[in-house]
């Protein structure tokens, strides 16, 4: 299949701590960690007020199928089991760790014992992993595909196309023995035949490494992507990377592949040598109002304000904290929200950048068309939806937004079009009801 | 930690791009400022009061609109500026001065203002501005003063610097070769016409630079230039002078071009270029009237949104039932 280069914007970069390898901070007084940081089932709470936990130690039990365990991220005691409004918008239960500094094993760490795809798939389940993708999708869900056999591919996402984030080079460039562990668990345990890893072309550092590192092995390819937002998008890299389309309605396995991100390939790798479950991650912290833009490695459910404190604190007055990047992050209501386990960037805006500019009329001038990495008529589809014409956003496909943010980041009346596609999208699941 | 900090919630994306619409309108004023002061060369003042006179009145009468109908000001936009100069340079030169007043009005207020304002407007408002001046006003808004010098200037015996005559097309059509001016003098602008169509070379430079800035892309350019060259030839005339003559050059890369009024995908801005040069050469070649370029771009505008509405792009893995 002919492959082209899916359109996208060319946000700039704004990768400051590119060369700022990742630092652990110092530990929290306290760290609130969601039982919900997934999609599915919330984790129940197995400690109580008063217990004393130690790092990797299981606080929240999955208890449905989609689900992914709960570690604690300290060692010290449980001071509150609450609730809190998560960025989503969820309610969840929160267990609140005071910690002792001291930051004790859990005893029961051991690496897993892994000889077969039911083990594999075990053991992922019970480090805890979740995909990056912002919902946190429980790793071992996705390597579950209804039929395996028709997978072949794994392609590894390292594209990291969001401006800010170097979280994945961080780790893609200190830690590639575990980058190529957790390939190799994957591909050894789901038989894939292929590796198709794509990283943007202003990274050529990381794509000269692991061509090198992976020379002798024909079935592992790394992929230079243009540099060009939103690269790292699931649809946009199997395209671009094996030029299969994923259909309206069908996921990766239905073209034969599964996506993962480096960070959490790393991960399984990691967990695989260690048995340390997913308690910390490596977070880009940066924005225009930090002092000291940082890669830190953050203990999961330490508050946005402690890792701002960590890189230096605020140089500006305070106007927004992003958990993500610029593009697609969600904004966080206050400074109190905890890291959580699918977060890779935290960005404080300064108050000048963070005021949402005016919006002024369409002037139908067509560039939120040209720049739709899928394919989509933003503008066609906003009429559509001021005008209240559910079978037109079905026609024009408004449910294969993949709210990457380009139409409305280069839109030059600032019509905020992929807010307008998420009710739109909204609409067309109430009018099937 | 306990914080009274208020900051801001929003949803994604959280920055943008620097282009807006007062930047795209100020890359266009900049594109057509060497046409402009190519036609005071070539024309002297009566290049400057009608552009001046129209600028000022489409800024003026879109405040006035707007503020007495209590809407946002918008001329901030620099879009009324624009209009104002596009519809300047579409005057003859010399054109009495309450003509270019009415044709502001009638561009802002009839054409813009009344349906809805800047993105609503159904035709181009500086083309149909000069086209409803041209209906009401036929004799001076077709008198068109030729620049001192030229041979067709000479050739009409006047001794005065600027005299009436007929423009290239009008001479192609009543078969007078011998009296058009050289290819030069058309690429220079020496020739008859309206104050912004009759410098080639400074349009094409604004045509360019407006690519070059992503204002606008090539598509109907090149489709409605390619296809004016094309149909020439099969018209067995020279494609050359049908190029440098008339308003097709001002037409192509800055009328025609109008977002509002003009297709959205590739597909469509080829079929709205491909029929703009199709019209024009029609009414030049058969039609009765000597030049095209404002009507076939006023027919386009309203195939507009039919057109649309034929070239939707396919979503990427999209199934259509």
């Amino acid at each position: 299949m002919a492959k082209k280069v899916l359109p996208g914007v060319h946000p700039s970069n704004a990768k400051n701590t590119t060369h700022l390898a990742p630092v652990r901070m110092a530990t929290p007084a306290q760290v609130v960690i969601p039982m919900s940081q997934h999609i599915g089932a919330p984790c129940q709470p197995v400690v109580n007020i008063g217990d004393s936990v130690k790092v990797g130690q299981l606080i929240g039990e999955a208890t449905g199928r989609v689900a992914a365990p709960i570690h604690a991220s300290v060692s010290g005691k449980v001071t509150a089991v609450d609730k809190i409004t998560l960025p989503s918008g969820n309610i969840s239960v929160t267990v609140t760790i005071a910690a002792d500094g001291e930051q004790t094993p859990y005893e029961g760490i051991t690496p897993p014992t892994v000889t077969d795809y039911d083990s594999f798939i075990e053991a992922v389940r019970a480090s805890g992993a979740v995909g990056l993708g912002g919902a946190g999708f429980p790793t071992s869900i996705k390597l579950c595909p209804p039929d395996l056999s028709a997978v072949d591919t794994l392609v590894v996402n390292g594209a990291e196309c969001e401006p800010y984030i170097t979280s994945d080079y961080q780790i893609m460039m200190h830690h590639s023995e575990y980058v190529l562990a957790g390939i190799a668990a994957v591909r050894k345990y789901l038989e894939l035949s292929r590796v198709e890893m794509g990283v943007e072309e202003h990274n050529s550092d990381i794509i000269a490494h692991y061509k090198n590192l992976t020379a002798d092995d024909p079935a592992f390819t790394v992929h230079t992507l243009k540099c060009l937002y939103p690269k790292g998008a699931e649809k946009v890299l199997i395209y671009e990377t094996l030029g299969r389309v994923v259909e309206e309605g069908k996921l990766p396995f239905d073209v034969g592949c599964i996506v993962m991100n480096v960070g959490t390939l790393a991960f399984i790798g990691s967990y695989l040598a260690t048995g340390m479950p997913l308690v910390e991650k490596v977070v880009t912290v940066d924005g225009s109002a930090i002092r000291e833009p940082k890669t830190l490695i953050v203990p999961v459910g330490t508050k946005a304000g402690d890792i701002a404190a960590a890189a230096g604190g605020y140089k500006a007055e305070l106007g927004k904290i992003i958990s993500g990047g610029p593009m697609m992050g969600i904004a966080l209501k206050s400074e109190d929200m905890p890291l959580l386990k699918s977060n890779n960037a935290l960005l404080f805006l300064d108050v000048e950048e963070a005021t949402p500019p005016p919006t002024t009329s369409c002037i139908r001038c067509g560039r939120c068309v040209r720049v739709c990495p899928v394919y989509l008529m933003p503008l066609n589809l906003e009429r559509a939806y001021n005008l209240g014409l559910v079978d037109e956003l079905e026609k024009l496909k408004v449910n294969l937004c993949i709210e990457c943010g380009c139409c409305s980041y280069i839109c030059p009346t600032r019509r905020p079009l992929v807010a307008t596609h998420r009710l739109s999208k909204q609409l067309l699941r109430e009018s099937k009801k | 930690m306990q914080t009274e900090r208020k900051i801001i919630l929003s949803s994604s994306p959280h920055i943008w791009d620097k282009t807006t619409t007062s930047t795209l309108m100020r890359d266009v004023l900049i594109a057509l400022l060497p046409t402009w002061l190519a036609a005071m060369y070539i024309f002297g003042t009566a290049a400057l009061w009608p552009v001046l006179v129209c600028m000022v009145s489409c800024v003026f009468f879109e405040w006035g609109y707007q503020t007495m109908m209590k809407k946002p000001v918008t001329v901030g936009d620099l879009s009324a500026l624009l209009t104002g100069l596009l519809l300047g340079l579409n005057m003859p030169p010399a054109v009495p001065l309450y003509i270019a007043v009415f044709a502001s009005l009638a561009a802002i207020v009839m054409v813009k203002q009344l349906y809805g304002g800047i993105g609503h407007n159904f035709v181009n408002p500086a083309i149909t501005g000069r086209i409803i001046a041209l209906v009401s006003f036929g004799l001076p808004m077709s008198t068109y003063l030729l620049p001192a010098g030229t041979a067709a200037s000479l050739d009409s015996g006047f001794g005065v610097d600027l005299v009436a005559g007929a423009t290239p097309l009008a001479l192609l059509a009543e078969g007078r070769k011998a009296a058009l001016p050289s290819l030069m003098d058309m690429l220079l602008g020496f020739r008859g016409g309206s104050i912004g169509e009759t410098c080639a070379i400074t349009l094409i430079i604004g045509g360019l630079y407006l690519i070059y800035r992503g204002v606008i892309t090539y598509h109907i350019p090149l489709a409605y230039l390619g296809g004016v060259a094309a149909l020439a030839l099969l018209f067995g005339q020279d494609p050359v002078y049908h190029l440098l003559s008339g308003g097709v050059l001002l037409g192509a890369f800055f009328m025609a071009t109008d977002y509002v009024t003009s297709p959205i995908t590739e597909r469509g801005k080829w079929v709205f270029g491909l029929g703009c040069a199709l019209i024009t050469m029609v009414i030049r070649v058969f039609g009765s009237l000597p030049e095209g370029a404002s009507y076939s771009i006023i027919i386009m505008n309203i195939l507009t949104p039919h057109i649309n509405n034929l070239t939707l792009v396919k979503p990427l893995g999209g199934i259509q039932k």
